[in-house]
C-alpha cells in the first residue's frame, strides 16, 4: 500500500527517505494522497515538507472514531501552491495523548490548533496560547466528542447579576 | 377676558398624559441594529425600501443600545452570544420592548443542541414574538404593530387596578357552589 503512494508521489517519497520511521502508512484514494505521520514526529515532518514547497497549511481538523482505538485523528491538510498539489496527513492519538503544535512552522497553525483543542481536547505542545476559541471560556467539556450528549449539559441560564 | 375669548377652540385637545405618552413612544420606535443569523436579512429587507418599515415609525436602526428602545432579536443566540445580549438590552434605556424575530430567537428553532440559547426568554423579557424561519418582512411588521397596540394600553403615571371581568353565569355558578356547601351536613 505505501509503496504504490511512494512511487506516484514524489514528496512522500522524499519523506521516507528522510525520516522512514516517521511515516507509519499511506494510501492513494481518488487522486488524493494520505500519509498517516508518528504523533511524535509531525512537527519536524511538516518543517520537512515546508521546505520541500508546501508552503501552505491549509486545515487543521481533528476526527473522533469512538468508540475505536486509538479514538483521535489529527488531519493535516497542506498545500504546494507552485504545482498546485495537495497532501494530507494524518495522526492517531489515544484518550489523554498529546502531538507537537505546529505552530513553529506555520504561525497560522495558531487557531486551528485552539479549535481543535476547543472542540475535542486535544492537548498540543509548545503552543504560545492554548486556550478556548469558540465555545464561552468556562465551558468545562469538548462538544465534538462522540461520547458528548448532543443537547450538552444544560447552562444555567440565570447566573450573570445572579437573579 | 376678551384676550382668551374663542382662542381655544382650535388649538386645544383634551387628553391624558399616558395617550400623549404612549402615542409618542409606539409611534417613534428606535430598534438596535441586532441582526445574528438568517432573520437578520429578512429584517434588512424589511427596512429597504420594497418594505419600508418606516410606515411603521421604526425605521431608525441604531448602532448603540443606549439610543435604542426596541430590541429585535433576530436569529440564533448561541450561548457565547447570550451574556452579550444580556448586556446590549440592560444598557438601552427604559422603557424598552423586544421582539423574538423567528422559531430560533423565540424557542431555539431547530438547534435543540448543546450550543444554542433555547429562546432568548430566558435571558431578557419578551414582548411579542414573531413566527416563521426566517419570518417575511411582513410578518415582523404584523409583530411590531401588535407591540404597538400592546404599548398602546401602558400606563404610565397612574397604574390601574387589573380589571377582572365577570360574566353572569360564573356568578350563578359561584353562589349555586355556596349553596351546596352551606347545604351539606357538617
Amino acid at each position: 500500500m505505501l509503496s504504490r503512494v511512494l512511487e506516484q508521489n514524489s514528496p512522500a517519497a522524499e519523506l521516507v527517505a528522510w525520516d522512514p520511521e516517521a511515516v507509519l502508512d499511506g494510501k492513494l484514494d481518488r487522486g488524493e494522497v494520505t500519509l498517516f505521520i508518528a504523533p511524535a514526529r509531525i512537527a519536524a515532518v511538516c518543517g520537512f515538507l515546508k521546505e520541500r514547497g508546501f508552503t501552505r497549511l491549509s486545515s487543521i481538523t481533528a476526527v473522533d472514531w469512538y468508540p475505536a482505538e486509538p479514538r483521535f485523528e489529527v488531519v493535516y491538510h497542506l498545500h504546494n501552491m507552485r504545482d498546485n498539489r495537495r497532501l494530507r496527513l494524518k495522526c492517531r492519538l489515544s484518550e489523554g495523548e498529546s502531538i507537537p503544535s505546529v505552530t513553529g512552522v506555520w504561525r497560522g497553525a495558531d487557531w486551528y490548533e485552539r479549535e481543535v483543542w476547543d472542540l475535542f481536547g486535544i492537548r498540543f505542545e509548545n503552543h504560545p496560547d492554548l486556550r478556548r476559541i469558540l465555545l464561552p471560556e468556562d465551558w468545562t467539556d469538548h462538544p465534538l466528542r462522540k461520547d458528548y450528549p448532543v443537547h450538552g449539559r444544560r447552562y444555567d441560564y440565570v447566573r450573570e447579576g445572579g437573579e | 377676558m376678551p384676550f382668551l375669548e374663542n382662542r381655544f377652540e382650535r388649538n386645544v385637545l383634551v387628553t391624558t398624559v399616558d395617550y400623549v405618552f404612549n402615542w409618542a413612544r409606539e409611534s417613534s420606535l428606535w430598534p438596535l441594529t441586532f441582526g445574528l443569523a438568517c432573520c437578520a436579512i429578512e429584517m434588512i429587507a424589511a427596512s429597504a425600501s420594497r418594505f419600508d418599515i418606516a410606515r411603521f415609525g421604526a425605521e431608525v436602526f441604531r448602532p448603540s443600545p443606549r439610543q435604542s428602545d426596541l430590541m429585535i432579536v433576530a436569529g440564533t443566540v448561541t450561548l457565547k452570544m447570550a451574556p452579550v445580549l444580556k448586556r446590549l438590552y440592560d444598557q438601552m434605556p427604559e422603557p424598552k420592548w423586544v421582539i423574538a424575530m423567528g422559531s430560533c430567537a423565540s424557542v431555539g428553532g431547530p438547534f435543540n443542541t448543546y450550543a444554542v440559547l433555547q429562546g432568548v426568554d430566558k435571558i431578557v423579557p419578551v414582548d411579542v414574538y414573531v413566527s416563521g424561519c426566517p419570518p417575511r418582512p411582513e410578518n415582523l411588521f404584523y409583530g411590531l404593530l401588535k407591540l404597538q397596540e400592546k404599548i398602546d394600553r401602558m400606563t404610565t403615571l397612574a397604574r390601574r387596578p387589573t380589571q377582572v371581568r365577570l360574566d353572569e353565569s360564573m356568578l350563578e355558578n359561584f353562589k349555586r357552589n355556596i349553596r351546596i356547601a352551606q347545604t351539606q351536613p357538617a
